[in-house]
């Protein structure tokens, strides 16, 4: 049998891949990339592109499509943390504005100070509403 | 006493109350076994990232400390992020978030530090602006499935204001999902990163980073904290969906019993009304 090293390829909503595999091919940063079992520790980030994974016993090779992510390298062990989407600094930036527009606009229409009290007479009638309709409920029963 | 028609009605609108809040517990029944599934997929991805972080924070090449790491030496600037459901009717999931974050709001207050929120969910930020609140950040609209992508923009402004050293801490407050039947509210720190969150690392050997460690470390650790983040808004949108299934099969119970009750009042009252119609009847035979 063939040496074999074991695949994990995940993003932060799924698990993409996990299993043995032969051969991995992936875009570095750096350029292409080929890891074989036993290659030394690594740690790279990876550019958008194709993951190729040989997997023993078939001829087709695993395609997986990763946005960017992180690699790393272990000898027994070859882990993926795929981006879900594509990053870039400039992209960041542009989510992080926005994010921030919005919330400067709602902060223009209202007080400078947290209001206490007001919140908690708030969240307290919130509170004694549950509180009653549990009550109601176990009368019901 | 009401008569027989004005009950029917009642009735009627009591049963289209409890279609309504049936389909509703239905619904969410099914997003619940989604959010779930969700929930747990991004499991893997956060473990393993947790681990690669912790064999980083006890590398012994480089000298570089990430600032995400330091710790500072007070902690008078406070960023929360807020995690709440968009939409209500989840029984008091929000409400005893809210009441978490508003204890911890209220002491962060006295002792004299000021607080930033990034508010994730419609309901908290309707909160935080009600009780006037500096929220920096926001996005509301998640919809049924948790987008990273969504969430990048509003963490990045609090990481940011970390790393520029405008916030001392950032805490991140979300609903733990236990089981079906049991949410928990808590409020956790995100920032700095503790070495016990990390745990130990598995090795002691250190690896070859490309191009540099420093880049690798940064692009690791923002990661790392989106992946939390992320976990955090996934597992509120699995309590959420099993909050509002809980609360609609109570609403449909409820309803079901108030049928019953009217039900019971309409019958007496149409009985009531043939017996007084048979004993005007029998009583006018009488008289003849």
């Amino acid at each position: 049998m063939a040496m074999t090293v074991h695949v994990d390829v995940v993003s932060a909503e799924e698990e993409i891949f996990s299993g043995l595999a032969e051969f991995v091919a992936l875009p570095g940063e750096t350029g292409e990339l080929g890891i074989l079992p036993g290659h030394m520790p690594l740690m790279t980030r990876i550019k958008p592109g194709a993951v190729r994974v040989k997997v023993p016993n078939q001829t087709d090779e695993e395609l997986i499509f990763v946005a960017g992510g992180i690699l790393e390298v272990q000898p027994g062990l070859v882990t993926v943390l795929a981006d879900t989407a594509i990053r870039g600094a400039d992209l960041d930036e542009a989510k992080a504005l926005e994010a921030k527009k919005k919330a400067e606009e709602a902060l223009k229409s209202q007080a400078a100070k947290i209001d206490y009290v007001k919140a908690q007479a708030e969240l307290m009638e919130a509170i004694a509403q549950i509180a009653a309709i549990q009550k109601l409920k176990k009368r019901g029963h | 006493m009401a008569s027989g028609k004005e009950i029917r009605t009642q009735i009627k609108s009591v049963q289209n109350t409890r279609k309504i809040t049936k389909a509703m517990e239905m619904v969410a029944a099914s997003k619940m076994r989604k959010a779930q599934e969700r929930m747990r997929s991004a499991r893997p991805y956060a473990e393993k990232i947790r681990r690669l972080a912790a064999n980083l924070s006890q590398a012994n090449v480089t000298d570089y400390k990430h600032p995400f790491l330091v710790r500072k030496a007070e902690n008078k600037r406070v960023g929360l992020i807020l995690v709440t459901t968009d939409k209500g009717l989840c029984g008091g999931l929000n409400t005893n978030i809210q009441r978490v974050a508003l204890g911890a709001m209220k002491e962060w207050d006295a002792a004299g530090a000021s607080i930033q929120a990034c508010c994730i969910g419609n309901k908290g930020l309707g909160f935080m602006q009600r009780m006037g609140a500096k929220v920096v950040s926001q996005v509301v609209q998640l919809g049924d499935t948790p987008h990273l992508e969504n969430l990048i923009g509003p963490v990045k402004i609090m990481l940011d204001l970390f790393q520029k050293g405008e916030l001392d801490s950032v805490h991140i407050a979300y609903t733990r999902f236990v089981n079906t039947m049991k949410q928990e509210p808590v409020l956790d720190q995100l920032l700095p990163l503790t070495g016990e969150k990390l745990g130990t690392p598995d090795a002691s050997w250190d690896y070859l980073y490309e191009p540099d460690p420093q880049v690798v470390i940064d692009e690791l650790l923002l990661r790392y904290i989106e992946a939390l983040v992320y976990q955090a808004v996934a597992e509120n949108m699995a309590s959420e969906q099993s909050a509002r299934m809980v609360a609609m099969k109570a609403a449909s119970d409820n309803a079901k019993n108030v049928i019953g009750e009217l039900q019971l009042v309409y019958n007496k009252t149409r009985q009531a009304a043939i017996t007084k119609e048979l004993s005007e009847i029998v009583g006018g035979a009488a008289a003849v």
